[in-house]
């Protein structure tokens, strides 16, 4: 949870330069380097599949997990056979690399879903969480972040950096409670948990098409309520999960600030007189922003685990509660889709942050 | 070079050559950690019950009781004390972090030296796989693999081996990035040449010359995969994947029992176990951040220069 890498440029440089680096530096430039990256995706995704699936497999098959001991043996065997988990391991394998291959998830087996259209119906709740929480993470990381670079060194410095290691090191459910403590049943301010109340969860699902994430759907209600019971809702799981990242980013901010106060251009200003605080805020923190780039694809997986825990302790209804809800069913279709799901998403996301990189920073791609 | 052994010990060395805030931040970071190693150790002299204990002479401890002298951190809904469950915590803990750092570390590091040093197709398909795995969520990892290792419910072994080898699957590609990056710089080095010229075998060279060069950047890596490691047994623990009370006491499993409590208004359950979770989050954190600043130049205080100035010990020593 608190993988967070720290000098910047990470240690090989974002993923795509190590395996690409030779093809890339044989000349090439901008288009060749997106092409390179963008194949990548391919044994990326290929590989994560391989991995869930042999690894959901080495214990047996779904069938017998969801239902041994409940079923008579003839009966389970039947079953096991209509599904197919009887055949050689290869084969089914390579059935599910076709079926992954053609878009298809697979169907859970507990209600019968297609994991794609769980993706659909709950994705915009868990893409809606993250964007709150990335909004926490930038208004409360790259400020202080810059303010402890200003004070580097000094004793304002360790307390944000001991703050930094206590926003990305306690685990998000542990500051969700706190938060739910001290803001709903100590203060009274905020909502305990869920989406939004009962009347405003109705209005949203009578609408024709509701997109999932609320806080459209409730502009769509035209109800001048609806907009801010759902952000009312948001406030504590976004900050919970937010405070996360928030904490990468004050420390990188933070070292790459100081890492710019040795260039030439910022000793430069310092020489005309440009006060310190001012270098901090106006001249040495722009180049500092870019690895802030890199790092979010990182981030996006850190957002994934997290949101499955906030999620769960706020009973906000998204991918990762419903992941939750399909592992205390032990459903291990539904895992198993839902998982490989994800491993796209992540693949697809630093893809486009590498080449959102890649735009910004000529470096990334020499 | 030649330094005395006390100085070459990693975290000795660094305390001496640290002073002010930077010293302050590291010592803190030790002092917490040893505290933690110590209330492991000596969990059964400490904890004023054991962490499946319901009842003792004077019968039950009841539920949810408040905290009281006989309790002095209250009990849980299942009738735990929390104070001997949150004590024994700690050694499950260190249990997991330890063995997710011996697997990831030592394969790790070897697959990155051999990859970095011998190149070809091989180390190309382990960059990719490794990078492929770099970016998956640790979590979602870990439960695929709690169900490939325990079908998901768990007795002490099988919970702890479920988070220690999720980390370590994830954690290898970090170490093999890092070590790999250093190798590939460091084997066409004059003096790795050298060696060669005077008919070191290629085992030789890797072990004695190029793996003491190139594990400078680990501690920093060493301290997130102990952290991650002990965070993701506590996550698993509160998807509800965790080690039975009876069998260990886990932070973890403790606040997901507690999340129930909260509504009500009932803190002790979940604040104890959640504070030793971060607490030693915290120490592990600042050790990793304080050695890391003095690795790295950019960040290292500056008015400690006499004391660095010197060689690098590790890179000139043959």
């Amino acid at each position: 949870m608190t993988t967070s890498p720290d000098t910047v440029p990470p240690p090989l440089a974002p993923a795509p330069a190590q395996p690409a680096g030779a093809a890339l530096r044989s000349g090439g430039g901008l288009l060749r380097y997106l092409i390179v990256r963008f194949l990548l995706i391919f044994p990326t995704i290929f590989i994560l599949v391989t991995v869930v699936f042999f690894l959901m497999r080495s214990t047996g098959d779904p069938i017998t997990a969801a239902q041994g001991g409940r079923l008579p043996p003839a009966q389970l065997q039947e079953r096991i056979h209509a599904a197919g988990y009887d055949r050689p391991l290869l084969v089914q394998y390579f059935e599910y690399l076709g079926q992954i291959a053609r878009g298809n998830f697979g169907t859970t087996f507990s209600d019968h879903q297609k994991v794609t259209t769980i993706l659909v119906s709950y994705g915009g709740a868990t893409l809606e969480l993250a964007f709150y929480a990335l909004i926490v993470a930038f208004v409360v990381g790259i400020p202080l972040g810059m303010l402890a670079a200003y004070l580097r060194d000094r004793w304002g410095d360790a307390v944000l950096r001991v703050l930094s290691i206590l926003f990305y090191a306690t685990p998000v459910f542990f500051s969700g409670l706190l938060l739910q403590l001290t803001f709903s049943i100590g203060l009274g301010w905020l909502p305990v948990a869920g989406r939004a109340d009962t009347g405003t969860e109705l209005e949203i699902q009578s609408l024709a098409h509701p997109t999932g994430i609320y806080l459209i759907d409730a502009f769509r209600t035209g109800d001048p309520d609806a907009v801010p019971d759902v952000l009312k809702h948001a406030i504590l799981p976004g900050v919970a999960l937010g405070l996360l990242t928030a904490g990468v980013f004050l420390r990188l901010v933070r070292t790459n600030v100081i890492g710019t106060f040795n260039t030439q251009y910022v000793e430069a200003a310092r020489s005309r007189g440009v006060r310190e605080f001012r270098l901090v805020t106006r001249h040495a923190y722009k180049p500092a922003l870019i690895p802030i780039i890199t790092v979010i694809g990182l981030q996006i997986a850190m957002l994934l685990g997290g949101a499955v825990l906030t999620e769960t302790t706020f009973e906000w209804k998204g991918l990762g509660f419903e992941l939750n809800q399909y592992l205390e069913a032990r459903d291990f279709v539904a895992v198993q889709g839902i998982v490989a799901l994800l491993a796209v998403i992540v693949a697809v996301v630093n893809f486009i942050v590498d080449v959102v990189a890649a735009l910004i920073d000529p470096r990334v791609r020499y | 070079m030649k330094r005395s052994f006390l100085s070459r010990v990693p975290v000795v060395a660094q305390l001496r050559q640290s002073i002010g805030v930077q010293r302050f931040m590291l010592s803190t970071g030790v002092i917490i950690t040893g505290v933690y190693v110590l209330i492991a150790i000596f969990a059964p002299l400490l904890a004023p019950y054991g962490f499946g204990q319901l009842s003792n002479a004077k019968g039950n401890f009841g539920s949810q009781q408040a905290p009281s002298a006989a309790h002095l951190w209250g009990t849980t809904v299942g009738g735990y004390d929390v104070l001997s469950r949150t004590i024994f915590g700690a050694r499950t803990a260190l249990v997991a972090i330890v063995i997710a750092i011996v697997l990831s570390l030592v394969i790790g590091v070897l697959l990155g030296l051999l990859s970095g040093y011998f190149g070809g197709p091989v180390d190309r398909v382990l960059v990719v796989v490794c990078d492929a795995i770099y970016a998956f969520p640790t979590l979602l990892l870990a439960i695929v693999i709690s169900i490939a290792i325990s079908g998901g419910s768990s007795d002490f072994w099988s919970g702890v081996f479920s988070a220690a080898f999720s980390i370590t699957v994830v954690y290898i590609p970090q170490y093999f990035r890092v070590v790999r990056a250093e190798v590939v710089r460091i084997k066409v080095e004059a003096f790795v040449e050298s060696a060669r010229v005077i008919g070191a075998s290629d085992m030789r060279i890797i072990f004695r010359h190029v793996l003491r060069n190139s594990i400078r950047t680990l501690p920093l890596i060493i301290t997130l995969n102990a952290t991650d490691a002990f965070e993701t047994l506590a996550g698993l623990g509160f998807l509800g994947f965790g080690i039975e009370p009876s069998h260990a006491a886990e932070w973890g499993y403790d606040l997901q029992k507690a999340l129930a409590d909260v509504t009500s208004g009932i803190w002790w359950t979940a604040l104890f176990p959640g504070l030793a979770i971060v607490l030693l989050a915290l120490g592990i954190s600042l050790m990793g951040e304080s050695l890391n600043d003095l690795a790295d130049p950019r960040l290292r205080r500056r008015g400690a220069a006499g004391e660095i100035a010197e060689p690098d010990a590790a890179e000139v020593e043959l």
